[in-house]
């Protein structure tokens, strides 16, 4: 599709920045210790910091990225908002008050408290350091995904953009604007996010034949020569006498269109070439009109055959998302319940989009969009995606996998270092508790939305298929302009929130636990803040490098690396330190190490990464199923356990239990 | 060993309580998905329903630790004797 900056996108995206900019300036003027940059002086009130837990968690991934997979995929995106949510309950009933009773400004304060080992420090900072990084790629990939089509910039001006600004975040204030942003964010994330609701439901459906460009889709069918390459000719007379295609040729299948599901059919004098879909079903054999989108080894590219344009009007791929037959034959269902919204969306059809990537031997690409009319009734059921498989499988180690994603979403959330420093900024464990239960309130009411924002683009009439990120910004889009301007600056400050409490999460843990602890360099406060800060920036830098690198990967695929790696590292050690009192020195350090390693190898070496990142045959993969975490978070688990067992009485005796302070 | 045992005992049963509804949840997803094409109230099906529930559950389940726990937050605030009292009580003991 071609996107067109907005003025009053631009303008508003510039007041967001401006008004953030300006209220880190003014709250930073405070921050001058330590512990003001690091934790706020443990002085933001319980509400504050609950609703900042919102906006530190639907980060990117969540807001774009479940919107987008529900909009393509239907249920499968809610599943995700599901395990993310439960994660919190892991943080509110088994890690807040320890964490905040037994730390000072990082996780590795908590897991360090009974030992003061400088070992247990470094593997812990390490760890800190190596999820906030992964973690940081998706929200930067998300930031540059974000620009390029709604301020007209290329992705890489985008990731600088955003990584600029957060590093002034950062570098200004600390822990306490980075705070009031996130507070501002989270509550303005939810409150829009309200208002789209409202009015998807005020909307209602509307039976279709295309998007909102006014382009039908058209089908033919069902067809009685059902064989396009043994009976072209009959088939061609068919197109003709029937369904009005008049002259209409089959161009012969040669090359990549071998055996595909394709069909080439050239019509009228100028004989321009439609792609259709042969869609074999029950009901009989229809060809679906596709759009196709060609990249031509010179870097042209052509849309349904046309070289694509750059103002609106041209060529240009046709938004998509339409309901194609609603309950009793009816044309507009008008404003709907909650719950009517979904019982009418199960008694319908909607056209989903699916699509193939033919490369051809000139090293040109055609990517086929089809179309994928889809029962109401499979949409608000799991297992369309690719990842959720394993649901309709027969085969064991696809439900393995389906588990294994479910408990790294579970255990995920409360070994986030972002969200457990938010623990640090709050003034007692009461406080921390408080705090927790206001984010899973503000929380789950968004993740209840989700649902009825993903179906809502779903059927908006605006989704561009080539790009599932956009599917909540182009929803508001559908509702009008202003709309879509302050979702889309929202989505900005989304990426801005999270990446500037993942940069300081980093930062402190580099200057306190690795620098300060680890290799025990003496410094004052002042001292410590200043590195910092440039840690900040350090950090800030290696995270736009990697965002432009990694620009092509999947925003949600990056943020499951990142649950699986902190789950499978930061858990064992810190359920386990609270909770056996036999847990030794040596038993952390291996819980962590072995976690953190064994949770990457067996990323690097599974089926997703294999065809998605190298490039290669997913069948050569070395793991049996692509996710971690039903192995490695029982692995980190266990080694705690033997390590610990094995190294009773060596070493010192652990320290009486005690807060960091003393 | 954490200083209000209380706190953590309520805190380890919710929690467990919350693991089963959604280890169920997941495992009926993994094994047994035709229950979940089932039509509950108000012509909704239940993989809506049971999602919809997950949430509305932690939410409440949260609320109910808070109120729990809510004398513990003025005991704190006051520099409590009874948490003290707790440590020394508890001892070694795992």
């Amino acid at each position: 599709m071609i996107y067109e900056a907005s003025p009053i996108a631009v303008g508003c995206f510039f007041v967001f920045v401006g008004l953030t900019l300006g209220l880190s300036f003014f709250l930073g003027r405070k921050a001058k210790s330590s512990a003001g940059y690091f934790a706020a002086h443990g002085q933001i009130p319980w509400f504050v910091n609950g609703v900042a837990f919102a906006g530190d968690y639907l980060s990117a991934a969540s807001f774009l990225g479940i919107c987008g997979m529900i909009a393509f995929y239907g249920y499968d995106g809610f599943l995700y908002s599901i395990g993310y949510l439960a994660g919190w309950i892991v943080a509110l009933f088994v890690v807040a008050e320890p964490m905040k009773r037994l730390g000072k400004f990082t996780f590795a304060d908590a897991l360090d408290a009974r030992f003061g080992s400088k070992g247990i420090k470094l593997v812990a900072g390490i760890s800190t350091l190596a999820v906030s990084i992964f973690y940081l790629i998706p929200q930067m990939v998300g930031a540059g995904v974000l620009v390029q089509p709604l301020l007209g910039f290329p992705h890489w001006v985008g990731v600088m953009l955003v990584g600029a600004t957060v590093i002034l975040i950062v570098v200004l204030a600390g822990m306490v604007s980075t705070t009031w942003v996130q507070f501002l964010k989270g509550s303005l994330l939810v409150v829009f996010s309200t208002i789209l609701t409202v009015l998807i439901l005020v909307r209602g459906f509307t039976a279709e034949e295309g998007g909102a460009d006014g382009h039908a889709f058209r089908t033919l069918g069902p067809l009685t020569n059902t064989e396009p390459v043994r009976q072209a000719e009959a088939l061609e007379k068919e197109l003709a006498s029937t369904w009005g295609l008049q002259g209409a040729t089959i161009t012969p299948a040669e090359g990549a269109w071998v055996d595909q599901p394709f069909v080439r059919i050239a019509t009228g004098t100028d004989k321009g070439t439609t792609v259709w879909h042969l869609d074999k079903g029950e009901a009989g054999v229809f060809l679906r009109e596709t759009q196709t989108l060609k990249k031509t080894a010179d870097g042209q590219v052509l849309v349904n055959g046309m070289p694509k344009g750059t103002k609106k009007g041209e060529p240009e791929l046709h938004p998509v998302g339409h309901v194609s037959r609603l309950p009793d034959g009816k044309d507009k269902t008008g404003s709907l319940g909650p719950l009517e919204f979904f019982s009418t969306l199960e008694e319908s059809e909607v056209v989903l989009w699916g699509n193939k990537k033919l490369v051809h031997e000139d090293g040109s690409t055609t990517t086929v969009y089809f179309q994928k009319p889809t029962a109401g009734s499979r949409i608000l059921q799991p297992g369309m995606h690719p990842r959720f498989q394993g649901i309709h499988s027969d085969k064991t180690l696809d439900k393995i996998d389906l588990l294994s994603l479910m408990l790294a979403l579970f255990c995920g959330t409360a070994s986030l270092p972002h969200i457990l420093i938010r623990y640090y900024t709050v003034k007692d464990e009461a406080s921390a508790r408080k705090s927790t239960i206001v984010g899973i309130a503000t929380i789950g009411f968004f993740y209840v939305l989700t649902l009825y924002l993903g179906l809502g683009a779903m059927t908006s009439g605006t989704l561009d298929v080539t790009n599932s990120n956009m599917s909540a910004p182009l929803l508001a889009f559908s509702i009008g302009e202003w709309l879509f301007a302050a979702i889309s600056a929202i989505a900005f400050t989304t990426v801005l929130g999270t990446v500037s409490g993942l940069i300081l999460a980093s930062s402190g843990a580099v200057t306190h636990d690795l620098m300060a602890n680890a290799m025990g360099m003496e410094m004052t406060d002042a001292q410590q803040v200043r590195v910092a800060k440039i840690a900040s920036v350090v950090v800030g830098l290696v995270a736009i490098v990697l965002g432009v690198l990694f620009q092509e990967l999947n925003v949600s695929y990056l943020v499951g690396w990142a649950f699986s790696v902190a789950a499978s590292a930061n858990l064992p050690s810190l359920v386990m330190c609270l909770f056996w009192s036999r847990t030794t020195r040596q038993g952390v350090i291996a819980a962590v190490v072995v976690g953190m390693t064994s949770s990457l190898a067996w990323i690097l070496l599974s089926a997703d990464t294999f065809s998605k990142v190298y490039g290669l045959d997913a069948d050569q993969a070395l793991v049996p199923f692509s996710q971690p975490g039903i192995v490695t978070i029982p692995l980190g688990f266990l080694t705690l356990v033997a390590v610990s067992l094995a190294t009773q009485g060596t070493g010192p005796a652990p320290v009486a239990e005690s807060p960091a302070e003393a | 060993m954490p200083t209000n045992r209380s706190n953590q005992r309520i805190g380890l049963v919710l929690f467990t309580l919350y693991l089963l509804l959604y280890g169920g949840f997941v495992l009926l997803m993994a094994f047994d998905a035709e229950q979940l094409q089932v039509t509950g109230p108000g012509q909704v099906n239940m993989a809506v329903w049971s999602g919809f529930s997950l949430i509305v559950v932690a939410l409440v389940l949260s609320l109910v630790y808070g109120w729990v726990c809510r004398s513990d937050g003025h005991a704190e605030a006051a520099g409590s004797t009874q948490a003290h009292d707790d440590a020394v009580s508890q001892g070694d003991g795992a």
